[in-house]
């Protein structure tokens, strides 16, 4: 117990985290997850638009040429998910990243400054939650996808630089009420007075005391921002609004979309597959986030 | 309270109207109404085209049209859809009128089975059957409703059939096709997988909601009190904890009810269930201004009239809150 007390918060917060076995499990797996992404042109077996074989190829069930089966034009599933994978993983972390970069500055800004700014900012992302998240992500989808000069940057309606654009552009409002909430609590206690008696600017008071010590429900919110990404991505593909790579490219999305079709014929492979593969990602980043949220809050204590 | 109410009411107005004219300002520029009926009407002449435009309100200055469009929408003097130029109201009415069937049998099985999970997880923290609940609850909130769906779809649709013979429950629609009149049986059968779908995510929610509101309130001093005065175990869990977790959990009901008017999209793509989800996707593809307007103040008016209602709720069960 004495060694207990004399350890750094950032330590205890590491114990904590590493005490949440599914969460330990989840890393594990979204490690090996990122492995075989990155080291695609070894796991993957077949190129993305590759046919296992000469015709007749099609909607093969599992087999040793093929481990999860081959869809309506005999391309290899297992390939086909870890390039799907790869895609709504690169989405999911940018769009993930960029929305909780913008949503601290904002939130930062509008908690710190108050005044008609912090109404101004709460006001709008009220009006953005009060439409459907697939209606505001389509109809945004065109509107944006119409102006000339913004596509010439993130690509056009098809491209996945312009679909994480788009999910960062309705992903920054959750976290910019988490900071914002935070920094409110934050800014009248004691240490930031005396920070603000010595002198120290408004600048250097965010940057170096509030933002520091909103790191957990931040990081927290990151995570779920992730796991949002993904599925507001895939539903989007889903629909068939989502990145359509070129080239036959793909997506968890795409694969999952291409499901609704074949359940009806019964080639369960090309639904359980990209499924199984959607659901383990969510789970594993859900738990992570959660055991962030149990390491990082001070109020939980548990008492062990 | 009452003061408070009507403040809100007469705020509603102007919220509407500003959120209405964004919609108008994104659908136009998001759709282009224009291109789309000239697409579907290729050869039609300057004199229909400008009475589309009017009709409409698609000037080239956003105030005037919007205000165009605003009274002819409030005198119910709605455009015709560009697709097969029919009636808009009767198509939005039956899909409302699904879609809230839906809405409201997935909500009030989802919430019901809800609250008791969660105060079932509640009264024992930390136990087995919490830590289980817990676990469900996250599955079900992990799981995107779509691969519910495509699942439910496989299996219902094809491996029950295959090894049972008969179909249980229909896949898509609300009828079979061809079949008309009412039949409840029918309907129901129809209804169930979609419902199951969407009321899972509601259950996995509220079992949360439920469990940490409860939580919070039996560990309150009010509780402690109720108890050394001697009352009995069930009737503090009723009388005093249940009731007073439920206040959140209402108000936060309140909330869902209003997005699931627009909010069961997917749900309803995927059992090709013709309520306002299909009905968008629909408009939406061929980009119908006057079919897509008059969806999307539906949609937008229930979600700031539960906003309300919820706000009002919660000042009106919780006592502790003043609003004037």
């Amino acid at each position: 117990m004495t060694d207990f007390a004399t350890i750094s918060p950032k330590r205890m917060a590491m114990r904590r985290f590493l005490s949440h076995k599914a969460a330990v499990v989840s890393c594990v797996l979204l490690a090996v997850m990122v492995l075989a992404v990155i080291l695609s042109p070894i796991t993957a077996r077949y190129g993305v638009n590759e046919q296992v074989r000469k015709p007749p190829n099609t909607f093969l069930p599992p087999q040793k040429l093929a481990w999860f089966g081959t869809d309506e034009i005999g391309r290899d599933m297992y390939s086909r998910l870890i390039y799907g994978i790869r895609i709504s993983l690169i989405i999911g972390l940018f769009s993930a990243l960029i929305s909780t970069i913008v949503g601290c500055v904002i939130g930062a800004v509008a908690g710190f400054r108050g005044g008609r700014f912090d109404d101004v900012v709460m006001r709008v992302t009220d009006l953005f939650l009060a439409f459907p998240f697939l209606v505001a992500l389509l109809v945004v989808r065109n509107t944006i996808g119409g102006i000339g000069w913004l596509t010439a940057i993130i690509g056009d309606k098809s491209s996945p630089r312009f679909v994480v654009f788009l999910l960062s552009f309705f992903g920054w409002m959750g976290v910019a009420r988490i900071v914002r909430g935070q920094i409110l609590a934050l800014k009248e206690r004691e240490f930031i007075e005396a920070a603000r008696a010595v002198g120290a600017t408004r600048r250097y008071i965010v940057r170096h005391h509030l933002l520091p010590n909103s790191i957990g429900p931040i990081m927290v919110a990151l995570s779920f921002a992730v796991v949002g990404s993904i599925i507001a991505e895939s539903t989007l593909a889903f629909f068939g609004y989502g990145p359509q790579a070129g080239d036959g490219g793909t997506s968890l999305g795409i694969l999952v979309g291409a499901a609704k079709g074949a359940v009806q014929s019964g080639y369960w492979w090309i639904a359980v597959f990209p499924c199984f593969a959607l659901v383990l990602i969510s789970l594993a980043i859900n738990f992570i986030g959660d055991a962030l949220r149990d390491a990082t809050d001070p109020r939980l204590d548990r008492g062990e | 309270m009452l003061r408070f109410t009507i403040r809100r009411l007469v705020w509603a107005v102007p919220t509407l109207l500003l959120v209405t004219f964004l919609v108008y300002i994104a659908l136009r520029l998001g759709t282009d109404p224009l291109q789309s009926y000239l697409r579907a009407n290729p050869r039609a002449t300057k004199v229909k085209i400008e009475q589309y435009k009017s009709v409409n309100g698609l000037s080239s200055n956003y105030v005037l049209g919007y205000l165009n469009w605003l009274k002819n929408f409030v005198t119910f003097n709605w455009p015709r859809s560009i697709k097969g130029s029919r009636e808009v109201w009767p198509a939005l009415k039956d899909s409302l009128v699904n879609t809230v069937r839906l809405g409201s049998l997935a909500t009030f099985v989802g919430v019901v089975i809800g609250l008791m999970v969660g105060m079932f997880a509640a009264l024992k923290p930390g136990s087995r059957r919490d830590v289980t609940v817990n676990t469900a609850a996250f599955l079900g909130i992990s799981i995107p409703p779509y691969i519910t769906a495509v699942l439910f779809q496989l299996f219902f649709a094809v491996y029950w059939s295959r090894w049972f013979g008969h179909t249980l429950f229909p896949t898509s629609g609300v009828y079979p096709p061809g079949h008309t009149g009412f039949d409840l049986i029918l309907m129901l059968k129809h209804m169930a997988l979609p419902t199951i779908v969407v009321a899972i995510q509601v259950v996995a929610v509220y079992s949360r909601y439920m469990r940490s509101s409860l939580l919070d309130v039996m560990n309150s001093d009010f509780m402690r009190t109720a108890r050394s005065k001697g009352i009995s175990e069930r009737r503090i869990l009723f009388r005093h904890g249940v009731r007073n977790a439920l206040i959140p959990v209402v108000t936060i009901a309140a909330l869902d009810i209003g997005s699931i008017i627009g909010g069961l999209i997917i749900t309803e793509n995927i059992f090709a269930y013709p309520g306002m989800g299909m009905y968008f996707l629909s408009a939406f593809g061929t980009g119908d201004f006057p079919l897509l307007m008059p969806w999307m103040v539906i949609v937008v008016a229930s979600t700031l009239m539960f906003n309300l209602i919820a706000d009002v709720s919660y000042a009106f069960l919780d006592p502790r809150i003043r609003l004037d």
